[in-house]
């Protein structure tokens, strides 16, 4: 039962993605200056469950926070997704934000618009 | 130096916290805290909170990256400012730092661009740029003054004062307003 997590910190989400039942959560903030280095471990667990994906993959993403340097990685994680989801396994993204984060409501729309995958958008009250 | 003077300054433009020095990873997250806690003792409202709080990590990771553009050499050329002020009810966040003459024009050539746009316009700007635009391994490859456009719904104010032959200072001037956009 392979299982990818890590605890949040002040700039960092936390995360915790179980490959066996097909669920990935990210949440809290994510701003640091090193992204791709942040990132990097989440996308290789990506690359091994796409080798033996489930038949559905749920994916909550619950930021406060992210940065731009941020952005790009998370778009790289969602085009992982986005793939899995060609490759067999029914994907959701799940993208929360606070009621009055209006910001936060549109950048997951942005994604929506960029990756070819159903999104939800739930809006959480503070 | 006349402190007085610094500090007579300072009060008038309401100036919540400054800087000079070198841009660490370790500062910024300490900045971040300070201006968190500041927020929260103000009483600000969580929407404006976040607002400011989002314009910040950006203009101040926007330094973080972008010391290291200039040679080590001159040494103040690795020191940078940056202050916090709340007048009437807006957020001001204004940061200075050396950048080598010869990125001047690009930079402001990108800054007049993203000025030039509407709110629609600079959505689907990051959007180009975030799905095509290649990535540094320092920052977002350009997204940083989108998104800051885009956050505060104000153009961006610049300036670039030429020092030399080499460097130039480069101040942004930033402002968050109170205002739903």
């Amino acid at each position: 039962m392979e299982k990818y997590s890590i605890e949040g910190t002040p700039k960092t989400p936390s995360i915790s993605f179980d490959l066996a039942g097909g669920v990935l959560e990210v949440k809290g903030r994510s701003i640091p200056e090193n992204s791709i280095e942040f990132y990097k471990p989440l996308v290789d667990a990506l690359d091994r469950y796409a080798a033996k994906v489930q038949p559905s993959t749920t994916v909550n993403v619950q930021l406060e926070y992210f940065n731009t340097s941020s952005s790009k990685c998370i778009l790289d994680v969602f085009k992982k997704l986005e793939s899995i989801n060609k490759n067999g396994s029914q994907v959701t993204i799940n993208w929360h934000y606070e009621e009055d984060d209006e910001d936060m409501l549109e950048a997951g729309e942005d994604y929506q618009a960029i990756i070819n995958v159903p999104f939800k958008m739930i809006m959480v009250n503070d | 130096m006349d402190v007085f003077d610094i500090y007579d300054k300072m009060e008038r433009n309401n100036i919540l916290l400054s800087f000079k020095g070198e841009i660490t990873s370790e500062l910024l997250t300490s900045i971040l805290q300070i201006m968190e806690n500041k927020m929260e003792n103000m009483q600000e409202e969580p929407r404006v909170r976040k607002k400011v709080y989002n314009v910040l990590v950006e203009c101040l990771q926007n330094l973080y990256h972008h010391l290291d553009d200039v040679p080590e050499v001159d040494d103040k050329a690795r020191s940078a400012i940056f202050t916090i002020g709340k007048l009437d009810n807006r957020y001001t966040i204004v940061t200075g730092n050396y950048i080598l003459n010869e990125n001047v024009i690009g930079l402001k050539s990108r800054i007049d661009q993203v000025n030039k746009l509407t709110k629609e316009e600079l959505k689907e700007y990051y959007k180009r740029i975030l799905s095509n635009g290649e990535m540094s391994l320092k920052g977002g490859g350009g997204l940083g003054m989108i998104d800051l456009a885009r956050k505060t719904g104000e153009k961006l104010e610049y300036n670039f004062l030429e020092i030399d032959n080499k460097v130039s200072f480069f101040t942004l001037n930033i402002k968050v307003s109170n205002q739903p956009n």
